[in-house]
């Protein structure tokens, strides 16, 4: 069994009515996880994330959340 | 296999903030522009009001007019959304009929330095126990991006094409003249610092201002010509500020022009409602 279907990969909750498409949270993002699709974000590559928080802290329409 | 090690890294990581206690869902999502700092600044305000254990009925947030003062219609606590500039006379109001409340006025830079500048220095001056929250973004981002009282020199505005020539005011500095007993500064950007900014200042008895500098992309970003909110939050927040407990060890030339962040002023003067209280008790005593 390799490692990476060990790892439990982290859930970004996105609410797409309330994303309005700034891109603060894919610029903070340490580990390049987000991309826009048209005016929304969305998750390019989960493996990635560190869960660090940095996209929901700075997310100004309460729009991403990262649980563990 | 490794998965132990994963597992005890995991523990480490706490549960995302949940913000919907303290929100009106049905509101959301807000009005305020992609990219608008606001919205940043509202959380971090979220997470103080959490973090010094106060009871929802027990706070009343106040705003005026603009951007900014559309906060109360999000937040569920005692709120009032009132006239242009006359935030902290509603606010002083509801303090002294009420001092077990715990007002906060959430207040644009033109709001309060502007249209309602009388009011915050007599508010400073009184020192009763208000927490002023003024969101500088140095624009009138409602009416169409007109500069305001703390517009940079040279920068340009609906009204002022060529580059403002006014300078600008300097809240902290105004507050601490006016007899403000805690003036602080954040920015949206240092988000984490700006809460617990925030919450010192919602514990301060007496007139708390925090000064916290966000972006407006939509108007003082485009006509400036900044790329985006992110280069806006780096430019203005994050290379524009420096920690006033940095400031003394760091060369001269690094601090030249910036403003500083933290809390810049902090002393203890007899609150006006508690002097109010004792002024009435002592003369009821006398007949």
């Amino acid at each position: 069994m390799s490692e990476a279907a060990v790892k439990k990969l982290p859930r970004i909750v996105i609410n797409e009515k309330f994303c309005k498409g700034c891109s603060i949270c894919i610029d903070f993002c340490p580990t390049d996880v987000l991309e826009l699709k048209g005016n929304c974000v969305a998750v390019k590559n989960l493996e990635a994330c560190t869960r660090c928080q940095l996209c929901d802290l700075r997310c100004p329409d309460f729009a991403i959340q990262v649980f563990d | 296999m490794s998965a132990p090690a994963v597992t005890e890294k995991k523990e480490k990581i706490s549960v995302p903030f949940d913000y919907n206690k303290y929100l009106r869902p049905n509101k959301l999502p807000h009005i305020w522009c992609p990219g608008c700092g606001h919205g940043i600044v509202l959380k971090a305000m979220l997470r103080a009001i959490h973090n010094a254990g106060l009871d929802q009925d027990k706070v009343c947030v106040v705003s005026g007019i603009g951007c900014s003062s559309r906060t109360p219609g999000y937040v569920d606590f005692n709120t009032l959304h009132t006239l242009h500039g006359r935030a902290l006379s509603f606010a002083t109001g509801i303090k002294f009929a009420k001092p077990d409340m715990k007002v906060i006025v959430v207040t644009g830079d033109g709001d309060a330095l502007a249209i309602g500048g009388n009011h915050f220095i007599h508010t400073c001056r009184r020192n009763i126990d208000l927490t002023v929250l003024v969101f500088t973004n140095a624009t009138y981002g409602m009416t169409g991006g007109q500069y305001s009282p703390t517009t940079p020199i040279g920068s340009q505005a609906t009204t002022s094409r060529y580059g403002s020539i006014e300078p600008p005011f300097d809240a902290c500095e105004m507050a601490k003249a006016a007899g403000a007993t805690f003036v602080a500064r954040g920015t949206a950007y240092h988000t984490l610092e700006l809460e617990k900014t925030i919450l010192e200042a919602i514990n301060h008895k007496g007139t708390s201002v925090v000064d916290i500098i966000d972006a407006c992309p939509t108007y003082f970003g485009r006509m400036n010509k900044y790329k985006s909110a992110t280069h806006m939050m780096e430019v203005i927040e994050k290379d524009g500020t420096v920690n006033v407990k940095q400031a003394d060890k760091l060369p001269p030339e690094k601090v030249q022009g910036k403003a500083l962040r933290g809390v810049l002023h902090k002393v203890e003067r007899p609150e006006y409602c508690e002097q109010y209280e004792s002024l009435i008790m002592e003369k009821a005593k006398g007949k």
